[in-house]
């Protein structure tokens, strides 16, 4: 233990620090009247420590006798959890502050997530990343409750931490038979242990519970029950924030630990992962055709992308990751601006959720409809939009990698996701008259929307050079 | 049989014993009394071990705290076990299923028992030599300095929890009176009576 090693882990820290001063902050001054000005202090040091990850991260580096990795991947994953979080907790606090649920706790537990997320990216052992784990739950478990008055975010709040719960014991399990028959928990030493000749069979095992774990986490299938429920039942914002930062760091995680730690046995985790990935772009395609309810669609629609990212994983290769990495920025780009419009849903300032409020939305705001228009296209993957080459890219890693059934399987999912995306932008063109949204839209929601849709136009050049980051990451991941 | 050895079987049949009347006894109360006797019989079979730390840890956190919570618990709480034994009772045959199933899958496993070629090595190589260092010491080292990121990040966890139990469950409510103490100590006879020449005959 070294300073060098606290030097390491320095935004991490601040993170904790900051979360802990404003804590004390609020509750010994005005409590709920410094909401706002915690938020934006919140979002604020997200962005800073972003800035500051991306610029000052060099080379890999070890913690805490490599209980904490500092590599171009981990960097990586945190700038894309800071950016997310920091544009969810901005385009939130209208919908909060007008619902009454801007409480000064809701961004202090956002930013305590964040720094359990930006852990388990970073983890080295799997103490650590069972810690950094549960930190992010169990923020997130009282978050999807905030609105305690209602039952279904209650609801939601109660699901999540059972289903939770029973995936972190899976996880552990599955730690602990690692931990036996490896007789270690760090990476580095696992990865020595798990070779494809003679590999204990306690190890597999172990591997099957640990992914099974990382499953429920990214919500794939079979393990994506709580999704619809929660998503529908956590106030907006929280769904928003559910849709994009913890997706990224869970499936980081997952790709350093099958990599970090089983990389030797591709072909044990690779045939699970491929299952997984099916399973999900199926599900998530097929069972959002019958949804009305914009926020239970995008639920089955995140279960879909997840597949979809999953199976850059499935490759196992370097092109394999660095797949899944784009194709995570690029949904978690689509995901914020859809959120951001789904924010300024409501009628008369109540919320409304079915899709088929959206009909003849184009009449009454054609910018507002253009940029929808734009972000469904995205999300199904219809060319050039950026979406499109996303998916393009976890294709052609599952075809590199010899695995052209599942990119033939992921190609016949999107088709069928198509119908649902396409049927939101049937609404707001060509659906009945009826009754009109609020046109109102806080201007937060309406930058981040716009912005949103304008990356998903412009990206077709070069993807804003994040292939470039990307493959240095993977290969810091995958040699 | 030594000494240590007849102390170690006395121990080892206690808590076993007193670990069975925990599940079996039909008093709440009693079953908290014999968690109790296995816990301080289980401290006595670390201080055999030679981890006396772990042995006081379990007498003042387990006994002293979190069995003493346990009986304020089932003492306070209308819990009624009955009630909830028969729940269980119902669902008994296709957990006992599930269980046989899981204990016969576990045995498969174990019947193809190897480890990694070093596990023992890599088990072993974490914790310093036990006859060389204190227990005390040797635990302060893992948990204070090896590990202290886990321990912190254990801390946050904690913290979580509890910002998270204060904002479910904490409701300011505004509409009631409270005792405002400033507010009593400095009221003096002069703001709190007022003396009024009451005519006869008129009232106020």
């Amino acid at each position: 233990m070294t300073s060098a090693d606290f030097n390491i882990l320095l935004p991490e820290i601040v993170l904790a620090v900051f979360a802990m001063a404003a804590l004390m902050f609020a509750v010994y001054t005005g409590k709920d009247r410094t909401a706002p000005a915690i938020l934006w202090a919140t979002a604020a040091i997200f962005l800073v420590l972003a800035l500051f990850i991306g610029i000052n991260g060099d080379g890999a580096q070890a913690a805490f006798g490599g209980l904490f990795v500092d590599d171009a991947f981990s960097r990586f994953a945190k700038i894309l959890i800071l950016v997310s979080a920091a544009a969810v907790l901005v385009m939130s606090h209208d919908y909060m502050a007008k619902r009454d649920l801007l409480r000064f706790e809701y961004p202090l537990l956002v930013a305590l997530a964040a720094v359990g997320m930006m852990v388990m990216v970073s983890a080295g052992d799997l103490l650590v990343l069972y810690m950094g784990l549960e930190l992010q739950s169990l923020s997130l478990y009282v978050v999807a409750s905030l609105r305690r008055d209602s039952a279904k975010s209650t609801e939601a709040g109660l699901k999540y931490f059972v289903l939770g719960a029973l995936s972190s014991g899976l996880l552990l399990y599955g730690a602990s038979l690692t931990y036996g028959y490896a007789g270690t928990t760090e990476f580095a030493g696992i990865i020595g242990a798990a070779t494809a000749e003679d590999l204990p069979l306690g190890l597999l095992f172990g591997l099957v519970f640990l992914v099974s774990g990382l499953a429920f986490k990214v919500s794939a299938v079979p393990f994506h029950m709580w999704t619809p429920d929660v998503y529908e039942g956590a106030p907006t914002p929280i769904t928003a924030f559910f849709a994009t930062a913890p997706k990224v760091a869970a499936m980081a995680l997952f790709a350093r630990l099958v990599h970090d730690a089983f990389g030797g046995i591709t072909a044990e985790w690779g045939q699970i992962v491929a299952f997984l990935s099916v399973a999900s772009m199926f599900l998530g395609a097929v069972a959002a055709i019958g949804q009305r309810d914009i926020k239970r669609l995008m639920a089955y629609s995140s279960i879909n992308h997840m597949g979809f990212a999953l199976m850059g994983l499935a490759a196992g290769t370097a092109f394999g990751v660095q797949a899944m990495l784009v194709y995570m920025a690029i949904y978690v780009t689509m995901n914020v601006g859809t959120f951001a419009f789904i924010l300024s849903m409501s009628r008369d300032g109540r919320v409304v959720t079915d899709i088929r409020a959206l009909n003849q939305y184009s009449k009454r705001e054609p910018l507002k409809a253009l940029a929808v228009l734009v972000l469904m296209f995205s999300l199904a993957g219809v060319p050039p939009l950026v979406g499109f080459f996303g998916k393009f890219y976890v294709l052609r890693a599952a075809v590199d990698a010899d695995m052209a059934w599942l990119a033939v399987a992921g190609v016949i999912a999107s088709v069928i996701a198509l119908f649902y995306y396409l049927r939101i932008v049937y609404y707001m063109y060509f659906g009945e008259e009826t009754e009109a949204l609020d046109s109102g839209m806080a201007p937060t929601q309406w930058a981040l929307l716009m912005v949103a849709a304008a990356v998903m136009v412009l990206g077709v050049v070069n993807l804003f050079g994040i292939e470039g980051p990307a493959a240095a990451a993977a290969s810091a991941l995958v040699d | 049989m030594t000494v240590a050895d007849f102390t170690f079987y006395v121990f080892a049949v206690v808590v076993v014993a007193a670990g069975l009347f925990t599940v079996v006894s039909r008093n709440p109360v009693h079953s908290v009394l014999w968690l109790i006797l296995a816990f301080l019989s289980s401290a006595g079979l670390f201080v055999l071990l030679g981890a006396e730390f772990v042995a006081m840890l379990l007498i003042i956190v387990y006994v002293g705290a979190v069995a003493v919570l346990f009986l304020f618990v089932v003492m306070m709480l209308d819990v009624d076990f009955a009630e909830l034994k028969g729940e269980m009772a119902k669902y008994m045959p296709l957990a006992l299923l599930i269980g046989v199933v899981l204990l016969m899958e576990l045995g498969l496993v174990f019947g193809t028992w190897t480890f990694a070629e070093n596990a023992d090595g890599l088990r072993a190589a974490v914790t310093p030599e036990p006859a060389a260092v204190h227990n005390t010491r040797a635990l302060g080292q893992l948990i204070y300095d090896d590990y202290i990121i886990l321990f912190q990040l254990a801390g946050l966890i904690l913290l979580v929890a509890m910002i998270g139990a204060i904002v479910l469950t904490l409701r300011h409510r505004t509409w009631i009176k409270r005792q405002d103490i400033l507010a009593q100590m400095y009221r003096d006879p002069a703001k709190a009576m007022e003396v009024r020449d009451v005519k006869p005959g008129q009232g106020l």
